[in-house]
């Protein structure tokens, strides 16, 4: 009995791997005119946000308009030999900064870039405040009727 | 004692700010195309055998509403277009989107249809200019074909009440100007 359980895990761990490893090759391949291109591409997929899968990479992402967005990409790369930055411009006229997982410097995004800094520099001066503190306690005399 | 307030404080702060994140809607990304020329659309007709290109719409205002058989809230919001369309002068276009030709004619005989006509866009190429994301989506396009506004998600009986038709009814107003 306890076998026929153990061969019932082992063979649904079999054929999930199995399928699991063939949704990974549903990815479509490329071809690309130079090394530069493909280069561009992986970067630019990396980068670019699935709209409806929202914390999703295009790269990751097997949504329709994933899909749809890297056949863009690349059709703009190979065929419009457009540059990673006309790509990323084209994107952003149509979905926004949004589109972008790394949105530019600009006053309303200085929070989004400042923030984990200015995080950091709160913390800096509360652990030096600590520190001071524990440094100049005085030092406290123990219960002088603590005997043995 | 005020010491031991600060993690209160802390406390509060943070759940203020979970509070107001849960109220948004993080499917309502702004689209940056709100005030820009809408991209021409030219495409094959569902019902009809020849394209239309929406240039010719140049002139009046028309309202575009992304839909697909096999969406199911464009279901919810098509009774609401029927009834807009019964009762408000508009133009309604509908794209159909990312559909088979046959479902989208028998999803129409069954629920109506509003639209003054309706473009067929098997691939959803026409989405990537547009910036369109999910289905449904609806667009106001004005007069001078600029985008106005623009629903992601299907449409309610309020957003249709107070914002659908006051911008319609504004842009009316300018187009007399």
């Amino acid at each position: 009995m306890h076998a026929t359980i153990k061969h019932f895990f082992v063979i649904t761990y079999l054929l999930a791997s199995f399928f699991l490893t063939l949704s990974h090759a549903s990815i479509e391949t490329y071809q690309f005119d130079n090394p530069q291109q493909e280069a561009d591409y992986k970067e630019l997929i990396f980068e670019l946000r699935c709209l409806v899968c929202q914390n999703q990479n295009l790269a990751d992402s097997n949504a329709g308009l994933a899909k749809d967005l890297r056949e863009q990409v690349h059709k703009l790369l190979v065929e419009d030999k457009a540059s990673k930055q006309d790509v990323i411009d084209y994107m952003v006229a149509r979905y926004g900064e949004f589109v972008l997982y790394k949105p530019p410097v600009e006053s309303h995004t200085l929070l989004l870039w400042a923030g984990p800094l200015l995080f950091l520099v709160i913390g800096l001066i509360a652990l030096l405040r600590f520190i001071n503190a524990q440094k100049n306690a005085p030092d406290e005399p123990l219960d002088p009727n603590l005997k043995n | 004692m005020k010491k031991q307030l600060i993690p209160l404080g802390i406390f509060a702060i943070l759940i203020a700010f979970l509070g107001i994140g849960l109220t948004l809607n993080p499917k309502d990304v702004p689209s940056p195309l709100i005030g820009k020329q809408a991209p021409t659309l030219e495409l094959q007709q569902l019902k009809f055998n020849k394209s239309f290109n929406t240039h010719d719409l140049l002139g009046e205002p028309w309202v575009l509403n992304i839909w697909a058989s096999w969406c199911t809230s464009c279901r919810q919001e098509h009774k609401l277009f029927n009834q807009l369309a019964k009762q408000y002068s508009v133009t309604l276009v509908g794209l159909n989107f990312k559909d088979q030709e046959d479902y989208a004619k028998q999803w129409l005989k069954e629920l109506g249809n509003p639209y003054k006509l309706v473009l067929h866009d098997p691939e959803g190429k026409s989405g990537i200019d547009w910036g369109v994301y999910g289905v449904p989506e609806t667009f106001v396009i004005d007069h001078l074909g600029v985008i106005r506004h623009k629903f992601t998600g299907p449409v309610t009986k309020e957003l249709i009440e107070t914002t659908l038709v006051p911008l319609l009814e504004q842009i009316k107003q300018e187009q007399n100007l």
